[in-house]
């Protein structure tokens, strides 16, 4: 597998950042704080207000360093990528598969598949790990009920069955997903997941988990010369990237949900990480907006062994692997898309 | 038939064909490479080459360095290390020159002789593109190794010629589809510089369906 680079989150919310020679400048109150090379590193994920200047961007855009702007807060704003990688080719392909109901049905089964599976799967290692601690027989329940679904997903016959069966164990899923949450309980609770605010603690973790995971798994779409704004299952809407919203679902259980749910049980965020506002939205504050960071860049330097090639990746490439896979299924490589099964 | 100059082939993607078909797909089809492909590539040439045309005189012999060549017929194109003008009463005659003279390629290497004929295909390539070019035959060229600081006589027979032309009609036709060919993995995928990109994995491995069925039924 290819080398994992680094990327620069920028954190502080008024700065800015420019270009000198080969290397990143960000400056705050027009004075210098901080100065970083631009080999080594794949993307920047900007949280600031003031941005990025046009050289900077256009030296990115030349060395394939992807940058992301989000809010403060974290919500997605906008990106800018590099040269598009690979031939129109795949391109074009792609489009055509996205227009055929029954190729798109095929694949976004797979991905449909391979999320209710790692969320089954996510259930049972906190059923193994700690069985004095979780209501096993209400986890048991709930995981046979998502391996039911899984077998019925094969046979479904549209995208709406698809998107039933989906949100059918998506409910059984989440309704498993408090007794997850071992330690802090008064302060971090799930009665479902709500997002635009998110209401709740562990929401709002799982809303920032995401954003990250979204902008890496485009990157990556992008870098194996994929659109990532052309999905399967979600369909095209502006500004949206749908086949980036696509791959994420297999992935938000083993990656996201996992992460978060340690962060938590760990105890390396606390109550007083968050901050409440007047609407009743609830956001993580700046400096554990960094604990949060740190650890997530820790955790994809973690090795694993990908189900499907064998072969030993971090974390942090799994993205990767499974848009190059998508890729090379799109070809015509190989007879359907492998989805990552984590268990 | 003519092939149009959009649709010319680089025959340095001859040494990518010969040592793995896929490979050449993905650069060339797909133009899919690993960040330091180019960095890799740019290394493989030499110094001198990338001069613009530069024409030496020495004794009976003119040589041409950075000659680009093509060939409308065969639809390829590309650079020629060094041609040699070698002054011979049965060669062509060049005005320019005010003799006649006979046309010998020759190419530096890096390195030493390939256990495949990639190089002597290269070679065999820019042969036919500099007889269309002059209009006269070519039947022999010479491969320089770096390493070995051999300089080797290569015989343009009827045979390599013909395995050009086929590689080369084989590569237009996967260039016209689009298409990357699955083939078989081995050694030399150790040291492919595309693995990453390739997953020689897909090549041989069970297939997905299963791979999934294997996962359901658990
Ligand atoms: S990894 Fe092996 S099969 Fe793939 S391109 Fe390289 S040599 Fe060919």
């Amino acid at each position: 597998m290819r080398q994992m680079l680094n990327v620069l989150f920028v954190t502080k919310p008024e700065v800015y950042m420019g270009l000198q020679g080969e290397t990143i400048v960000v400056r705050e109150d027009n004075k210098t704080i901080a100065r970083y090379p631009l080999h080594n590193l794949e993307g920047i994920v900007c949280f600031s207000n003031l941005g990025a200047s046009p050289a900077l961007m256009e030296k990115c855009v030349q060395n394939n360093i992807s940058i992301c702007f989000l809010t403060p807060t974290g919500r997605f704003r906008a990106r800018v990528i590099g040269e598009t990688r690979g031939n129109v080719l795949l391109r074009k392909k792609q489009y055509r598969v996205s227009d055929m109901e029954e190729r798109c049905l095929d694949i976004s089964r797979n991905f449909i598949i391979g999320k209710i599976y790692n969320e089954k799967w996510q259930l049972e290692r906190y059923i193994r790990q700690y069985s004095l601690r979780v209501p096993v027989e209400e986890m048991k329940l709930a995981s046979g009920r998502l391996s039911k679904y899984l077998t019925e997903i094969t046979e479904s016959e549209n995208l709406d069955q698809l998107r039933g069966y989906e949100g059918m164990a998506q409910t059984v899923y989440f309704g498993s997903f408090d007794p997850m949450i071992l330690n802090q309980k008064s302060d971090f609770f799930f009665h479902g997941r709500n997002k635009r605010p998110p209401e709740d603690r562990v929401n709002s973790l799982l809303s920032f988990a995401y954003t990250l995971l979204t902008n890496d798994i485009a990157t990556a779409l992008e870098t194996v010369g994929l659109d990532p704004y052309v999905g399967f299952m979600h369909q095209d809407r502006p500004g949206r990237a749908s086949l980036a919203s696509d791959l994420i679902e297999e992935l938000r259980a083993p990656i996201a949900d996992r992460f978060v749910l340690s962060l938590i049980n760990r105890k390396q965020l606390k109550s007083n990480d968050f901050e409440i506002n007047e609407n009743h939205s609830v956001y993580i504050t700046d400096s554990a907006r960094r604990t949060f960071i740190n650890a997530w860049q820790k955790n994809k330097q973690e090795q694993i062994t990908h189900p499907y090639l064998n072969e030993k990746i971090p974390w942090g490439l799994v993205p990767y692997a499974q848009a190059l896979l998508l890729a090379r299924y799109i070809r015509g490589d190989v007879d359907q898309y492998p989805p990552f099964f984590w268990k | 038939m003519a092939y149009n100059e959009d649709d010319f082939l680089m025959i340095s993607g001859i040494q990518h064909f010969i040592f793995c078909r896929r490979q050449w797909a993905l650069i060339h089809v797909e133009q899919q490479w690993e960040e330091n492909y180019f960095t890799i590539d740019g290394e493989q040439k030499h110094e001198r080459v990338d001069n613009p045309e530069i024409h030496e005189k020495r004794g009976n012999t003119i040589s041409i360095r950075a000659l680009r060549v093509k060939s409308k017929v065969l639809g390829i194109t590309g650079k020629c290390d060094v041609v040699e003008l070698r002054k011979a009463d049965d060669g062509i005659y060049m005005p320019q020159y005010g003799g006649n003279y006979s046309v010998i390629p020759v190419e530096y290497k890096r390195g030493k002789p390939k256990e495949n004929n990639s190089d002597k295909l290269q070679m065999m390539a820019e042969a036919y593109c500099l007889e269309e070019m002059l209009e006269t035959h070519i039947d022999k060229g010479y491969l320089f190794y770096f390493e070995t600081k051999r300089r080797e006589e290569v015989i343009l027979t009827d045979d390599l010629r013909q395995e050009m032309i086929e590689s080369i009609e084989e590569m237009h036709s996967y260039m016209n589809r689009g298409y990357t060919p699955k083939v078989r993995t081995g050694k030399k995928c150790k040291t492919c510089s595309l693995r990453n990109i390739c997953l020689p994995v897909l090549n041989n491995q069970r297939s997905v369906k299963d791979y999934i069925q294997g996962r359901i039924n658990e």
